[in-house]
């Protein structure tokens, strides 16, 4: 067992407090999906290490946390961190302006298909556009994001 | 060193596993609302999460209470005995009206209203999904605090409790668009339901007539009916009403009364005297079988359907 196996699940509980932290409700739409965004950088650097049961139970914990149904953002989470598994090795080597632009696609996908649950199970909001306010804040948080967890990742040499 | 082949499931198999596995709890939650355990039990588990973030804002407020000066707290404290005397005044006022009252209903035979338990509660500042209207107060099945339990401010009824943890329970507000509350006008007792909107400042009141007497500035009280809110605790004041010929019910808009968005102190309510009359502080526990849902069949509420048509919580969860 690697000795440095808390760094993971401490950044993943570092960003579900940043998704709690309360926001003016003018800004609340533009929270940028920090669980997502945490877990999308270590299954891009330490995809064997992290893998999609973490990226589940985080997502479950973001569903209890925001009071949604339980499984929305699993899904989702689910399904953007198996591509960037799948893709981590030329993920890694783009440019982070590059990497940027991926996963805030990735992250309007995530966006979709919380809305499409949402919707099937009857409680679409009033407003579905200013879902997609947040994917496009991590053009900006991705690059600080990127450079934080990497030097966390370094200075602690979790592999 | 990655091995050469892989081993155990594939990666699209366990994708695959992953998805389906969301997908039942989504159906499962939804559908059959078979996960409360499991979701107090995970709420209890973010709880400490909770608490943390929570931690600034009641920093900034311990802080503030600090460094207030003396003149400050010596005038505070003399409006709130000024306001406590007025308060008094008018209770003395107010018993006197309700011994007279219990007299009347005795002779008339029914059943007395009796005070309703009161737990004082305080929000926690945590975000929730931002496109629903929804607060978690910091008291939860520990404290006897039930799924359906009405949540009021000193202004009025703010929403009831829909899910509970055991140190943390999360409530709907009136206005969330999937929130209804059975309601009637004060001044002479239509009745209506409130419906939220998506704003903390705006209630529909759904299906008035054209030519219903419904004038701006009417107080809505809670009507009882549903058998969830306790009756007659204000809701919200008229603020529009227009009437529509074209169309079969006038629409009329009502602000409501508690401070939804500005409340830190709220009140849990156990209608009509689960327990013992007036507030109790913090800490009290209640007897075990005031549980989730006996805590509702009361004595003095006639025994209704949770699921009646006018239950607030439409969407289930």
């Amino acid at each position: 067992m690697n000795p440095r196996w808390w760094l993971i699940p401490l950044t993943l509980a570092v960003a579900l407090m940043l998704a709690m932290m309360p926001l003016p409700d003018a800004a609340a739409p533009f929270r940028p999906d920090w669980v997502t965004l945490v877990a999308l950088y270590w299954a891009m650097a330490l995809p064997r290490r992290f893998g999609l049961t973490f990226a589940w139970i985080a997502g479950i914990l973001l569903d209890v946390s925001q009071g949604a149904l339980l499984g929305q953002n699993a899904l989702g989470a689910v399904i953007v961190v198996a591509f960037a598994l799948h893709y981590h090795q030329r993920l890694r080597v783009q440019p982070i302006a590059q990497q940027a632009l991926i996963v805030t696609v990735l992250l309007l996908i995530k966006q979709a298909l919380v809305l499409w649950t949402s919707g099937l199970a009857g409680r679409a909001p009033e407003a579905p556009w200013l879902y997609f306010a947040a994917p496009p804040t991590a053009l900006i948080f991705w690059p600080l994001l990127f450079v934080v967890l990497r030097d966390l990742r370094r200075r602690y040499q979790a592999t | 060193m990655q091995p050469l082949f892989q081993q155990g499931t594939g990666p699209l198999v366990r994708t695959l596993f992953f998805v389906l596995l969301s997908a039942t709890l989504m159906v499962a939650d939804h559908r059959f609302n078979q996960l409360e355990q499991v979701r107090g039990f995970l709420s209890g588990a973010i709880a400490p999460l909770r608490y943390a973030v929570d931690l600034p804002s009641r920093f900034l407020g311990w802080s503030s209470d600090q460094v207030r000066s003396h003149e400050e707290l010596v005038e505070r404290v003399n409006a709130l005995e000024r306001e406590n005397l007025r308060l008094r005044a008018r209770q003395l006022k107010f018993e006197t009206l309700r011994s007279e009252n219990e007299r009347l209903h005795m002779l008339l035979e029914a059943s007395a209203d009796r005070d309703d338990r009161v737990l004082v509660a305080e929000l926690l500042s945590v975000s929730l999904d931002p496109f629903r209207q929804q607060v978690v107060v910091n008291q939860g099945e520990r404290d006897g605090v039930y799924a359906g339990q009405p949540l009021i401010d000193a202004y009025g009824v703010m929403g009831q409790v829909i899910r509970t943890g055991p140190f943390t329970a999360t409530a709907l507000l009136i206005s969330d668009p999937n929130h209804a509350l059975p309601v009637q006008i004060n001044r002479n007792g239509l009745r209506t339901i409130a419906e939220g909107t998506g704003e903390p400042d705006r209630l529909e009141l759904r299906y008035i007539p054209n030519n219903a007497d419904v004038r701006v500035g009417d107080l809505i009280v809670s009507s009882g009916l549903g058998g969830r809110f306790p009756a007659n605790y204000p809701v919200a004041t008229v603020v529009e009403v227009e009437r529509r010929p074209g169309a079969p019910f006038a629409r009329v808009i009502a602000a409501p009364r508690a401070q939804l968005d500005r409340s830190r102190e709220v009140l849990l309510v156990w209608p009509d005297g689960t327990g013992k009359d007036g507030v109790e502080g913090d800490g009290y526990v209640p007897p075990p079988d005031a549980g989730r849902e006996g805590a509702r069949d009361g004595d003095g509420v006639p025994a209704q359907d949770t699921d009646a048509p006018d239950a607030p919580a439409r969407s289930g969860r």
